[in-house]
C-alpha cells in the first residue's frame, strides 16, 4: 500500500477543496475570520480529477506524484478460480454496473477542537468533538506530533453525532494543540458549517460492477465483484479497511452462495478523503447483494421472496449448531433469516400489498414494494482476528466499575457517547446485575485522564465490545463481594446467592446488603484475611468474533410518474440484533439509520465538478432527509442471542443505513417495472426517474 | 460563518431610510428580514458597509375595496395567517404558506422577498398572475410599478437604487375567479424548481380570463400568454385544460438548467404544473 504523507497545511500542492493552507490565531472568532479573508495564496490552477474511472484512465493527472496511476492499492479476497468456474456453468447471469455515491455525513455538531498547554506542567489537553479520544491521543503523539502521550490528555465530552466522521484524527486537531504552546495560550476552533462539507470525510463512493452467476432453477452458484473505491487526495484514518475488509467480506449476505470473488482498486482522486460513515462498506456490500438478488428474481420470472428464501443460509444457533463458515473469511456467529423474513412479511402484510398494487395499477397509480435482506458484521473486533487482516489496532474495550463505599457505581467506558444514549443502556446493565436503582450509577467516557485505554464507539460496538467488558467488570465485582459477604456472614463463598442487591446464604433469611458488602470493602476492620481492600475492576474485553445481526427492509413507495417524484408509504424493518437492553433506544438508531441510508436511495448525493469544486457545499444544494421526508417508521424485531458475548447482544447502530438503501431502490423499480425501468442511479431524483421513464 | 464588521443603522421612518440611503450611497444595503442578505454577508459575498433595517416599517395588510395593500415590511407568515388575505386573495395566502419553513416565514418580508427577486422565489408568479401593483418610493417621489413592469431578470427588478418598496397592492377577484399556486420543490432548499400561479375567470362555464405566471422558470418570472390564450374563449372542460397545459414554456428561450433540473425538465414540469394549478385554479372558482 502506498502511503503518501498527508502533511497538516499543505505544501506546495493543495490536493482538494478544504485541504488546509493556512492557520490564523487571533482574540476573537470574528478577527480570526476577517484576518483569514487576508491571507492571499497565488494558486498555479492544476489540473483535477475527481472521479474515480476519470482517475483510473491513462494519463490522468497525479494526485500525488509517487503513486502511479493514482492506486495505492489493489485488493482481493475470494477464490478467484472456483468462482470463474460457477460462471462457466451457470444458467444465468445477472450483472449490474453502477454507482454507490458519495455521502457527505452532516453531523448536526461541526467538528470542533480546543488545544490548551500548561506551561508549569508541560502538559496538553485537546478537547475535540471525537468518536474516540484514546486513539486521537495514540495518533496525534505517536505519528503526528511526536508529543509524549503520558504529557497529553484529550477529552471528548458530549458530542452531537459522529456516524463515522469523528472517528478519524484530522488535522486542525493537531494544529489547536501544536499552536496552543506556540502561543501560550488556549486555542479554539469551531468548524463552519461549509467546512464540515469540504473537511469532514465523506462516504461511499463506489463504482462497482457485480454478477451474480444462477442454476436454472434460481440456486446462487457465484458471485463476482469489481469495485473501484474513490478514497479521496488522502489516505483517511481508517479509509483502507472500507471498501475491503468492511465491504469484500460482507458480500456471502444471508446466502449460501458457493464462490465468491471480489476485487478493490482503491484510487485518489482531487476530493475530500473519503473513509467510514455510518455502516461503512456494509452498505455498499447490501446495496449490490440485495439489488443483483432483486434483479435477477425479475429477470428470471420469480418471486423476489421465494428467490430468497431458496437461497438463505439455514438457521443456525452457534451452541448447538456450529456458526457458518462463509467463501469471504468471516464465521457468523448465529443466525435465522427464514423466520426473520417471514415475520416481515407477515408484519407488513405482503399478500395484501401485492394485491393492492395491482388495483392501484388499474387506477394509474404506480406503488412499488421493495425488500431487502441484510446481515453485517459488527461489534468491530477481535484483535487478534482484525490483526490478521491488517488491521494496525486491537479492537477490544476497556471499563472499570467502581463502587463507592456507599454501594453507588461509577462506571467508566473506553466506548464513546456521541448520541447512542450509553449512559442508560451502561446504567440498566450495572443497575440490573447488581440490584440497585438505576440512579445509583454514573458512567462516564471521553477523558483519557479518568478511561483507561479504549477503542471509541463505531461499527456498532459499543454494547457489544463495551457492554460486555463492564460485564466481566461486573462479573469480578459480584465474585469479590461475595467473598466480603461471606465473611460476613460466615458462611463459604460458594453458599451465597447474589439476587436483588443482596447476598443470601442459600436456603436460610441470613443476608447481607450490597451497600454493606461495599463499605466494609473500604472500611476493612472485619475483614477476609489477605483479601485486598476496595471494590473496583477494570477488564479489557477482547471478544472471539463480530456480532452478527440481520434482517428484513421492506418499503412501499408510490411514483408520480408525470414529475418521477418519488413518495415513500411506508418503511418496516424486522432487524434482529440479538438481546435487547433498551428497546427505545435500539428503535431510535433504527430510525436515525434509516433517515440517512433512505437518504442515500432518494436525496443525498456529493458532486463535484470537473475543476475539483464541491457543487454540494452547503443545504440549498445537498439534500439533507427532513422529517417530512418520511412516514412513521414501523419496527419488529426477532431475537437471536449472539453466542458468544456475556450479553447476546449484536449491535443496531447501522442496521438502519445497511438494509434500507436498497429496499427503497427495489420499491421504486418495482413501482416503474410495468414501463421496463430497470434501473436508475442514486439518488433516485425526480429528474432521473423521469428520465428513466422517458428512455422506456 | 461569521459576516464582516458593518454598521448597523435602524430608520425611524421610510424618509430616514431614504436619507441614509443617499448619505452612504453604494455602501449601504436596506434589510429587512435578512434572510437574503444576511447568508451571503456570511459567506463574506457581501460585505456592506451600513445595514439600514426597515423591517420593522409597513407591516400593514388592508382591504382597501377593490384592492388589498400589504405593507413592505409584512412578514410571510402574516401574509399566511392573515384572515383578511385568505378571505379576498386566497392564493397569495397559499403562496405565503409555502415559503422556506417556519423559521423563514416569521422573519421574511414581502417585499424583502419582491425587492430580492430570488428566480425561484414564490411572490414574483402571483403577483404577476394577480396583476399586483408595487408602490415604492425614492429619491425622485413616489411611483407604482405594474408587477408585469417590476420583475427584469436574475435578481433584476425595475427598483432604483435609492427606493425602497412600500406597498404591494394585490387586486381582488372577481365573480367566478378562481385562483391557485401550486410548486414543485427543489429537494434541498425547497425554493420553487418550477411555481405556478394560476387565476382563472369562468363565466358559464367558458373562460373569459386566465394568466398563468411562473416561477423558476427562467431568469425573470413570468406570465405565460400562450397558455392563457390557449384557454379564453374556451370551455374549462379536461381537453381544453390539457391543450393549454402543453403550451406552458414553450416560448421561453432562457430555461434554467443546473444540479437539481436540467432545462428539459424544467420545460416539461412547467407543463404537468401548469395543468395542476389550472385544475386547482378552477376548482376554487
Amino acid at each position: 500500500m502506498k502511503e503518501p504523507p498527508h502533511p497538516i497545511l499543505a505544501v506546495d500542492k493543495v490536493r482538494h477543496m478544504g485541504d488546509a493552507v493556512a492557520v490564523v490565531i487571533a482574540e476573537t472568532a470574528a478577527q480570526a475570520r476577517d484576518a483569514a479573508e487576508r491571507v492571499a495564496v497565488d494558486y498555479e490552477v492544476l489540473p483535477a480529477v475527481t472521479d474515480v474511472r476519470a482517475a483510473l484512465a491513462p494519463g490522468a493527472p497525479l494526485v500525488h506524484d509517487d503513486v502511479p496511476g493514482n492506486v495505492p492499492f489493489d485488493w482481493q479476497l475470494g477464490d478467484k478460480e472456483k468462482t470463474d468456474a460457477a460462471f462457466a456453468q451457470a444458467a444465468h447471469v445477472t450483472t449490474l454496473t453502477f454507482r454507490n455515491q458519495r455521502l457527505i455525513p452532516n453531523a448536526i455538531e461541526p467538528r470542533a477542537a480546543i488545544g490548551h498547554y500548561d506551561e508549569a506542567r508541560d502538559h496538553y489537553t485537546l478537547y475535540t468533538s471525537s468518536q474516540n479520544p484514546h486513539v486521537i491521543r495514540l495518533l496525534m503523539c505517536a505519528f503526528v506530533l511526536g508529543l509524549p502521550e503520558h504529557k497529553v490528555r484529550v477529552v471528548s465530552p458530549d458530542v452531537g453525532g459522529g456516524f463515522g466522521s469523528k472517528i478519524f484524527h484530522y488535522v486542525e486537531e493537531a494544529l489547536v494543540t501544536w499552536c496552543s504552546k506556540k502561543v501560550n495560550r488556549p486555542v479554539k476552533w469551531t468548524a463552519e458549517r461549509s467546512e464540515s462539507f469540504t473537511t469532514d470525510a465523506h462516504g461511499r463512493d463506489h463504482a462497482t460492477t457485480a454478477e451474480l452467476a444462477l442454476d436454472a432453477e434460481g440456486h446462487f452458484l457465484g458471485l463476482r465483484v469489481r469495485t473501484a473505491a474513490n478514497l479521496g487526495a488522502y489516505l483517511s484514518t481508517f479509509a483502507p479497511c472500507v471498501p475491503t475488509y468492511l465491504h469484500g467480506t460482507l458480500l456471502q449476505g444471508l446466502y449460501t452462495t458457493p464462490a465468491i470473488h471480489v476485487e478493490v482498486t482503491a484510487v485518489f482522486t482531487n476530493t475530500t478523503p473519503v473513509d467510514a460513515y455510518r455502516g461503512a462498506g456494509r452498505p455498499e456490500a447490501t446495496f449490490l447483494l440485495e439489488r443483483l438478488v432483486e434483479t435477477a428474481a425479475r429477470e428470471l420470472h420469480m418471486d423476489p421472496v421465494a428467490l430468497r428464501l431458496k437461497n438463505f443460509i439455514p438457521p443456525f444457533d452457534g451452541v448447538n449448531q456450529p456458526g457458518y463458515q462463509t467463501q469471504v473469511a468471516l464465521q457468523y456467529d448465529s443466525g435465522n433469516y427464514h423466520d426473520n423474513l417471514r415475520k416481515a412479511l407477515e408484519a407488513v402484510g405482503y399478500d395484501r400489498l401485492r394485491a393492492e398494487q395491482a388495483e392501484a395499477r388499474k387506477q394509474g397509480r404506480y406503488l412499488g414494494i421493495g425488500l431487502s435482506t441484510y446481515i453485517e458484521a459488527c461489534g468491530i473486533a477481535p484483535s487478534a482476528v482484525v490483526g490478521a487482516l491488517g488491521a494496525r489496532a486491537g479492537l477490544y474495550e476497556s471499563a472499570i466499575v467502581r463502587v463507592q463505599p456507599t454501594g453507588k457505581v461509577t462506571v467508566f467506558t473506553g466506548s464513546h457517547s456521541h448520541g447512542q444514549g450509553h449512559e442508560t443502556t451502561f446504567a440498566q446493565i450495572t443497575a440490573d446485575r447488581l440490584g440497585i436503582p438505576l440512579e445509583d450509577v454514573e458512567v462516564i467516557h471521553g477523558d483519557t485522564d479518568a478511561v483507561p485505554f479504549g477503542m471509541g464507539t463505531y461499527g456498532s460496538r459499543s454494547l457489544a465490545v463495551g457492554g460486555s467488558a463492564i460485564s466481566r467488570s461486573l462479573d469480578k465485582v459480584i465474585e469479590k463481594g461475595a467473598r466480603i459477604a461471606a465473611h460476613l456472614l460466615e458462611a463459604a463463598p460458594e453458599d451465597l446467592a447474589f439476587a436483588g442487591g443482596k447476598y443470601t446464604v442459600r436456603g436460610t433469611d441470613r443476608s447481607v446488603a450490597f451497600g454493606d458488602v461495599s463499605l466494609t470493602a473500604y472500611v476493612p476492620h472485619n475483614y477476609p484475611e489477605g483479601l485486598e481492600p476496595g471494590l473496583e475492576f477494570t477488564s479489557f474485553y477482547d471478544p472471539v468474533n463480530f456480532t452478527y445481526p440481520f434482517g428484513t427492509h421492506i418499503a412501499v413507495v408510490e411514483v408520480d410518474i408525470e414529475t418521477g417524484k418519488v413518495k415513500l408509504l411506508r418503511f418496516l424493518t424486522c432487524d434482529d440484533v440479538g438481546n435487547v437492553i433498551n428497546p427505545m433506544i435500539v428503535d431510535g438508531q433504527i430510525h436515525g439509520g434509516l433517515a440517512q441510508g433512505i437518504g442515500q436511495a432518494l436525496l443525498e448525493g456529493a458532486v463535484y465538478d470537473e475543476s475539483g469544486q464541491l457543487a454540494t457545499a452547503s443545504y440549498l444544494d445537498y439534500t439533507m432527509p427532513r422529517a417530512d421526508d418520511f412516514p412513521m417508521f414501523e419496527t419488529e424485531r426477532t431475537v437471536t442471542p449472539c453466542p458468544h458475548n456475556p450479553l447476546g447482544v449484536k449491535g443496531a447502530g447501522e442496521t438502519g443505513t445497511i438494509g434500507s438503501t436498497p429496499a427503497v431502490v427495489n420499491a421504486v423499480l418495482d413501482a416503474l417495472a410495468p414501463f421496463g425501468v430497470k434501473d436508475i442511479p442514486m439518488p433516485m431524483t425526480p429528474e432521473r426517474v423521469w428520465r428513466a421513464l422517458q428512455n422506456t | 460563518m461569521i459576516a464582516a464588521p458593518f454598521e448597523y443603522r435602524k430608520a425611524a421612518s421610510v424618509e430616514e431610510a431614504l436619507q441614509l440611503l443617499q448619505e452612504y450611497g453604494d455602501d449601504a444595503k436596506l434589510l429587512a428580514g435578512g434572510h437574503s442578505l444576511l447568508p451571503t454577508m456570511k459567506l463574506r459575498l457581501a460585505t456592506p458597509a451600513v445595514l439600514i433595517d426597515i423591517g420593522h416599517l409597513h407591516r400593514d395588510i388592508r382591504d382597501e375595496g377593490t384592492a388589498l395593500v400589504l405593507g413592505g415590511g409584512v412578514t410571510h407568515y402574516q401574509v399566511e395567517s392573515s384572515a383578511v388575505v385568505k378571505a379576498s386573495v386566497p392564493v397569495l395566502a397559499q403562496a405565503a404558506a409555502q415559503i422556506g419553513d417556519v423559521q423563514v416565514r416569521n422573519r421574511g418580508t414581502l417585499g424583502g422577498s419582491v425587492a430580492h427577486a430570488d428566480p425561484a422565489a414564490d411572490y414574483p408568479a402571483v403577483l404577476l398572475a394577480t396583476g399586483a401593483e408595487i408602490d415604492v418610493r425614492g429619491g425622485g417621489g413616489a411611483r407604482t410599478i405594474a408587477a408585469a413592469d417590476f420583475f427584469r431578470g436574475l435578481f433584476w427588478t425595475d427598483l432604483a437604487d435609492d427606493e425602497i418598496i412600500t406597498h404591494v397592492r394585490v387586486p381582488k377577484p372577481g365573480a367566478g375567479t378562481g385562483s391557485a399556486y401550486l410548486k414543485f420543490p427543489q429537494p434541498a432548499s425547497r425554493f420553487a424548481l418550477v411555481g405556478c400561479a394560476a387565476v382563472v375567470t369562468v363565466v358559464g362555464g367558458i373562460c373569459r380570463d386566465a394568466r398563468i405566471a411562473f416561477t423558476g422558470v427562467a431568469g425573470a418570472p413570468f406570465v405565460d400568454r400562450a397558455v392563457g390564450a390557449a384557454l379564453i374563449g374556451e370551455p374549462v372542460d379536461a381537453d381544453t385544460l390539457d391543450r393549454a397545459a402543453a403550451e406552458a414554456a414553450t416560448g421561453v428561450a432562457d430555461v434554467l438548467s443546473d444540479l437539481h433540473a436540467s432545462a428539459d425538465y424544467r420545460r416539461h414540469l412547467a407543463r404537468v404544473y401548469a395543468r395542476r394549478a389550472l385544475a386547482a385554479a378552477l376548482a376554487a372558482v
